[in-house]
């Protein structure tokens, strides 16, 4: 049993026209980094507002840290919405102060711990600059700052790759693995697949107001996983026709030959290693996993279907 | 020994007090928060900082410019020529610096020519005891007013003494000098412990219009400021960061307050520049323009003020003082406050739901035009209470919310039943908090909507969300 710091329980919105969520129950383990996915219009910004109690839920229940949701726990919060905005006329220190006061931080240790983190970003210089002079990337990095710095039990960040060029998007990475790495729990939403597969632990697919997959990434990956391995053997000595392996794909390597293989339903995976290393040289061994963006694909498209 | 106890409790009781003052603070932390950064970017702005500074002196022009252009005579005598038919009036019109008579035989065509030395002519064909319509003034330009009303005065005062003289009656001028002695009356109030105030009618209207007036400008502008701050974090979308850190309600009231801060701020400015800029005009120009500077502080150039300074100027200075001293200042003074602070409140919270449920500026007219429309009405209804304070146009005005802060101020320097204002305070009180309400229910859903402008049955079921 996981240390769940977050978890929603059926909670259900409904709008005037339609239903935004419609009994969600997610459970965020503690100190992990939980991928909330879906496509637009899933309702994900909803649940998210409701966690950030921005809005509250028709009925549901939202613990927090073991017990139930208060609103003073917004304070141990830190959100980075997925519309970004800032006072643009400004200057970006001082709005950064604004901000982490309104987060309950005094004006001096705001001070201290901003300097501390423009140090880190290689932005100092930008202090007495109004926002409207940052261009848009720096203007995002300020936002983050602003999002971090009152060290937030709870991350929220809301698609916060867009608007980053790659080099940027890096060092967003690295620092929210970071945060993961000192203890934060992190609720990372989006629709980009790929960054889920780098850095998220554990996972909610939603699709029109339902979650229609969970679990640790790793799972939910295995669990749509097709049976097919890659081998890179040192030569071609893998022969058509055998009943221990069926061969898909055949590419020559200059170290050898690339093999797309199956395994038959019926054998265990280890015999099936036991069959193909009696044949061949083995030089890599890999189970063949769907990436996220094919499980995405497969549940939202049946969903729709 | 017995210490330890005793500073256990204490102790203790610090710790409960602590605790429920951090309960009672921390929520008014974060207003006070906002209100701090609200009050200081709007402070700050070069546009506030130069419209603060610049005003008193446009407005000390407005009044001290025209005074002394008025007060420039022109330095050229110009000539004009008279024809009198009768000969009678030809001692009438002296020469003066700025006009020279010349008697002419008759009027010539050289004299209607645009080069005639002559700025004018005038001709009297009759005599105007018995015919008083025979007198024309004829020139190429328009007759300036100044030269009219010399002749004309001056031939009226002629044929009032010809006529006086025809009667034949011995010291019959002094005579009616006599009679005609104006009667001046002094208007005094009687207050309930029978002490006697002096009161000037005109004194009254100036001091309730101002007020009127303050209260109606304030509201507008600042009303209209707020709508303004709501909209920049909506289109900026900084909103959504902002409330989940604070509670709309207090973001909605921090700016409520943070404007109506920097407004008190604008005006104490004014008023003590103002007060500067007169005092040295006054000293400057010298005391035949001290009439103007009373105009100057109350401000609204309407024929109200007017009134008050004719009043003052009248009735001496003495008197105008003694008559500003018997206006009810304190009574004055605390409704005003509270007019305001509940007139604002109401408007305020109402431009801010407004900033909240739409996404550009172009779409709020269609809800802020009806609300303006009356804040007009209710200056109207002001002037035209006016006439007559305890009637039922001024009643009803001072009763309806919406515009008694506006209409009320009128009436007060006239003394108004102590029911009344209650009655009016109770209502607009009741209004300014049940619009807060809706207003930041409204304000709270209508943040985060973006896209197309709502129309009032949305803002209806938003208010009924949880």
């Amino acid at each position: 049993m996981p240390d769940i710091f977050l978890s929603a329980h059926e909670v259900r919105k409904r709008f005037a026209e339609h239903t935004a969520l419609d009994g969600v129950s997610i459970d965020v383990p503690r100190g992990r980094i939980f991928g909330l996915l879906g496509p637009n219009g899933a309702g994900k910004t909803t649940l998210i507002r409701i966690i950030n109690r921005i809005t509250a839920p028709d009925s549901g229940t939202v613990t927090f840290d073991g017990r139930p949701f208060e609103p003073a726990d917004v304070q141990r919060i830190g959100y980075l919405p997925e519309e970004r905005g800032l006072y643009k006329k400004m200057k970006v220190g001082e709005q950064a102060v604004y901000l982490a006061q309104l987060k309950g931080l005094s004006r001096g240790e705001a001070t201290r711990r901003l300097k501390e983190w423009f140090e880190r970003f290689g932005i100092a210089s930008w202090w007495n600059k109004k926002l409207e002079e940052l261009s848009k990337g720096m203007q995002q990095k300020v936002q983050f700052i602003v999002t971090v710095l009152h060290r937030p039990e709870l991350l929220i960040f809301d698609e916060p790759f867009s608007g980053f060029d790659p080099v940027n998007a890096e060092q967003l990475k690295r620092e929210i693995l970071r945060l993961r790495d000192e203890g934060h729990t992190v609720i990372f939403s989006t629709h980009n697949m790929g960054s889920v597969e780098e850095i998220c632990d554990e996972m909610a697919l939603i699709n029109h107001g339902r979650v229609v997959l969970r679990g640790n990434v790793g799972e939910v990956k295995r669990r749509f996983c097709t049976g097919d391995y890659e081998v890179v053997a040192a030569a071609d000595t893998l022969r058509e026709g055998s009943e221990n392996y069926e061969i898909l794909d055949k590419t020559p390597l200059p170290e050898g030959v690339r093999y797309l293989v199956r395994k038959p339903a019926a054998l265990t995976s280890s015999a099936f290693v036991t069959a193909l290393a009696a044949e061949a040289e083995l030089r890599r061994f890999a189970e063949q996993l769907p990436s996220m963006h094919e499980i995405f694909l497969k549940t939202v498209g049946e969903g729709n279907n | 020994m017995p210490s330890a106890p005793l500073r256990r409790i204490s102790q203790t009781q610090l710790f409960t007090f602590t605790f429920y003052l951090f309960t009672i603070i921390f929520p008014m932390n974060k207003i006070l928060i906002i209100i701090r950064r609200e009050f200081l970017t709007k402070v700050s702005k070069k546009s506030f900082i130069i419209l603060t500074v610049l005003m008193p002196f446009i407005f000390a022009a407005l009044i001290f410019v025209p005074l002394a252009l008025a007060g420039i005579k022109d330095s050229d005598q110009k000539q004009v020529g008279v024809v009198d038919k009768t000969g009678l009036y030809t001692d009438v019109l002296q020469s003066d610096a700025q006009y020279a008579f010349i008697l002419l035989p008759d009027t010539t065509a050289e004299l209607r020519a645009d080069d005639s030395p002559m700025e004018a002519v005038v001709y009297i064909s009759d005599t105007l005891a018995t015919n008083p319509r025979a007198l024309t003034i004829y020139s190429n330009k328009e007759v300036s007013a100044e030269l009219l009303s010399l002749v004309q005065s001056r031939l009226t005062e002629r044929v009032r003494s010809d006529k006086l003289s025809s009667y034949n009656v011995s010291g019959l001028e002094r005579i009616i000098d006599d009679v005609q002695a104006e009667v001046s009356g002094n208007t005094v109030k009687w207050a309930a412990d029978g002490s006697e105030k002096s009161s000037n009618t005109g004194i009254a209207i100036g001091a309730g219009f101002l007020f009127t007036f303050l209260i109606y400008m304030f509201v507008m502008a600042y009303g209209a400021m707020v709508m303004q701050s709501v909209l920049e974090e909506k289109t900026g979308r900084i909103v959504e960061l902002m409330v989940s850190s604070v509670k709309p309600f207090q973001l909605m009231m921090g700016k409520i307050i943070g404007i109506a801060l920097v407004g008190f701020v604008q005006l104490i400015i004014w008023g003590v520049m103002l007060a500067v800029i007169i005092t040295a005009c006054v000293f400057i120009f010298g005391p035949s323009a001290a009439p103007a500077d009373v105009a100057a502080i109350h401000g609204t150039g309407a024929a109200a003020v007017q009134a008050a300074v004719q009043a003052a100027s009248q009735g001496g200075a003495q008197e105008a003082l003694e008559a500003l001293t018997g206006l009810p200042f304190a009574e004055m003074g605390v409704m005003f406050v509270l007019y305001f602070v509940g007139g604002y409140l109401l408007y305020a919270s109402f431009f801010a739901a407004v900033g909240a449920s739409v996404s550009q500026q172009e779409d709020a007219s269609q809800f802020t035009m009806p609300v303006i429309l009356l804040m007009v009405f209710g200056l109207y209804a002001a002037m035209y209470s006016i006439e007559n304070t305890n009637g039922p146009l001024a009643f009803w005005a001072s009763m309806f919310p919406l515009t008694s802060p506006i209409v009320m101020m009128v009436r007060i320097p006239f003394g108004v039943p102590l029911w009344e204002e209650a009655l009016s305070l109770a209502l607009l009180f009741a209004t300014s908090l049940a619009t807060v309400w809706l207003g930041a229910k409204i304000y709270r859903v209508g943040i985060l909507m973006y896209g197309k402008k709502p129309s009032l049955k949305e803002l209806v079921k938003w208010m009924r969300y949880k």
